[in-house]
């Protein structure tokens, strides 16, 4: 049985925690969303053509929302269960009455709740720059969430598994960032010359951010349905790796 | 008495190699408030951990309110509350958000009424908006206290609760003890103020290495290895025990100018028999101009028991 009233208090708390710096939560993806469309958008977007049917400026709205979404979740997520086990106040989640399944709801429920505010916000931004629509807003805010349930427990692994500040930093930085540039926000995958279309596709963010242009524009580079597929793999993985995380208590009890 | 924790084997090795527990047998009485006491490094922390979820036991078994706490865990650990030796909590929140959650997370309906209950009994009332970090060391301990009563616990952990706290303070945290264990709260409290242990508990168990050496009623303890040891500074000092005095566990001492009494075992018996030794003293004729009587300490049978085959 589940408590679900240990999960809502978990569920509330982080969302508190996010609040708490609501300022810098508003006002970083707003400024980092509209440096990209000044230089991409308006001073590049200019000089290319129109992408599939959309415009160089809608085009990139997706991508910088998985941008923003990964890295913001992901850091979130791991600071969100790091931090506790650097301060010592896990022991309160370690002593309650909760397992894996309150534990997993209420920091994940929380995660895709501020996902959802989070992408508001950048659709807010984008909007002031560039005229676009929405062609399946229900998949995409389904999408949005799937996306950020897999990437908080992704940082929760990683949060988990840090030891030191260092290495809570560096998967994001030499992995996430890299790949999700590359990964086809600013350009769609068969501008790349050969053989680099093909590398391309083992690049699984290329999928995400295909899958959510897929419910932008209806087009993509990648079947819709290999987005949603890759996705929800790598969720299971990751509920998997967290499941036997608990299980054993890794660097969780000693 | 009906047992609510029994630990049964108990062993922890941690991964280094280091056995923090060995084989620790333990029963605690409902209701009771146990006292348990050994040096630093000893096994306390650890111990109470592994009742409370935060160590892996390597070996042994937890019952807690009759459950396999293997097994029902969940059920158990709604019941025990937990401060911990350490004051980690976080420090941006405020106390009465703080109280709140630790309430719901153990799975309770929110009630402010009882939250306001509590943080009145420990003075926190007026600092329920404060952000923790701006609370002094004790209050912040108090914080602790508070999130562990908040679920209304029926066994309380409390690791060490009035390290650094000032001698009113730790008078006014005995009184707060006092009161839970009224309202039927069982309380087993580590402690390097034996005075403290002293004071409140009903029963004292003593680790060292891992391992339980001692367990017993405190007056038991007392009465087992108290000790009166009595100074008499004789008027004239004296070359070799006189007959008259010589079945007394007595001692001459500074070259024969004071005698030393010990004996007894706790209860009173050594003072009575201080008082029949200078009776003694005063028919042999043997003047003396002072003496001084003291009674062991639990701390004193602390530091023999532990200075024991160490
Ligand atoms: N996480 C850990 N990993 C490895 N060894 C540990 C760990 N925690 C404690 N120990 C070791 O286990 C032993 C018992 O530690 P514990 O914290 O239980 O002692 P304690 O009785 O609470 O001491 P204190 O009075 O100082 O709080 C110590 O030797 C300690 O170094
Ligand atoms: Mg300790």
């Amino acid at each position: 049985m589940l408590g679900w009233r240990s999960t809502w208090s978990i569920y509330k708390r982080e969302l508190m925690r996010f609040m708490r710096t609501a300022f810098q939560s508003v006002l970083a993806p707003v400024l980092t969303t509209s440096l990209y469309f000044i230089v991409f958008g308006a001073a590049i977007g200019g000089r290319m053509p129109d992408l599939g049917g959309v415009n160089y400026g809608a085009f990139i709205i997706p991508g910088l929302l998985m941008l923003t979404l990964l890295g913001e979740t992901t850091s979130n997520s791991s600071f969100g269960i790091y931090m506790p086990r650097f301060t010592g106040t896990i022991y309160e989640l370690l002593s309650a009455p909760v397992g894996v399944g309150e534990t997993l709801i209420g920091f994940v429920g929380a995660a895709m709740t501020k996902s959802l505010i989070l992408a508001a916000i950048i659709l807010v931004t984008a909007r002031l720059f560039v005229d676009y629509s929405i062609a399946h807003p229900l998949l995409a805010v389904i999408y949005i969430m799937l996306v950020a349930a897999a990437f908080s427990l992704f940082g929760f692994i990683l949060g988990i598994w840090a030891d030191n500040f260092e290495k809570l930093g560096i998967i994001p930085m030499l992995f996430l960032t890299p790949l999700t540039f590359l990964g086809g926000t600013f350009y769609s995958i068969d501008m790349l010359p050969k053989p680099w279309d093909t590398i391309a596709l083992a690049n699984p963010i290329v999928y995400l951010v295909s899958g959510l242009r897929w419910t932008f524009y209806g087009t993509a580079d990648v079947d819709i349905r290999v987005s949603f597929a890759i996705t929800l793999t790598f969720l299971a993985a990751c509920v998997a790796v967290i499941a036997y995380i608990f299980k054993t208590g890794w660097r969780l009890r000693a | 008495m009906e047992p609510i924790l029994e630990l049964c084997g108990l062993t922890k090795v941690y991964p280094g190699g280091l056995k923090a527990l060995d084989d620790v047998d333990l029963t605690i009485r409902k209701g009771e408030i146990f006292a348990l006491l050994g040096p630093n490094g000893a096994g306390k922390t650890t111990l109470i951990g592994a009742v409370c979820g935060l160590v892996r036991p390597s070996g042994g078994t937890i019952c807690a309110f009759g459950l396999d706490m293997a097994q029902d865990w969940r059920k158990a650990r709604a019941r025990i509350g937990l401060v911990p030796q350490e004051l980690s909590t976080d420090m941006f929140e405020p106390v009465i958000r703080a109280v709140s959650y630790s309430r719901g997370l153990f799975g309770l309906a929110p009630d402010p009424a009882r939250i306001e209950e509590i943080l009145r009994s420990l003075s926190l009332w007026e600092k329920r908006d404060e952000r923790i970090m701006a609370l002094s060391g004790g209050m912040k301990r108090r914080v602790l206290i508070a999130k562990a009563l908040a679920h209304e616990p029926d066994l309380l952990f409390l690791d060490e609760p009035t390290a650094g706290v000032d001698v009113e303070l730790r008078k006014g945290m005995w009184a707060i003890i006092d009161e839970m264990r009224a309202r039927g709260v069982t309380i087993i409290l580590t402690t390097h103020y034996i005075e403290e242990a002293e004071e409140m508990a009903d029963r004292v168990g003593i680790i060292r290495n891992g391992k339980i050496i001692a367990v017993d009623e405190k007056d038991a303890l007392m009465a087992k290895l108290g000790r009166t040891e009595a100074h008499i500074t004789l008027a004239e000092p004296l070359a070799a025990l006189p007959e008259a005095i010589a079945t007394y566990p007595v001692e001459l001492e500074q070259g024969g100018t004071s005698l030393r009494y010990r004996g007894g075992d706790g209860t009173g018996k050594g003072k009575a028999e201080v008082a029949e030794l200078t009776k003694a003293l005063t028919r042999a004729g043997i003047d003396y101009t002072g003496i001084e009587t003291r009674e062991s300490s639990l701390e004193d049978i602390f530091v023999s028991l532990l200075g024991e085959d160490a």
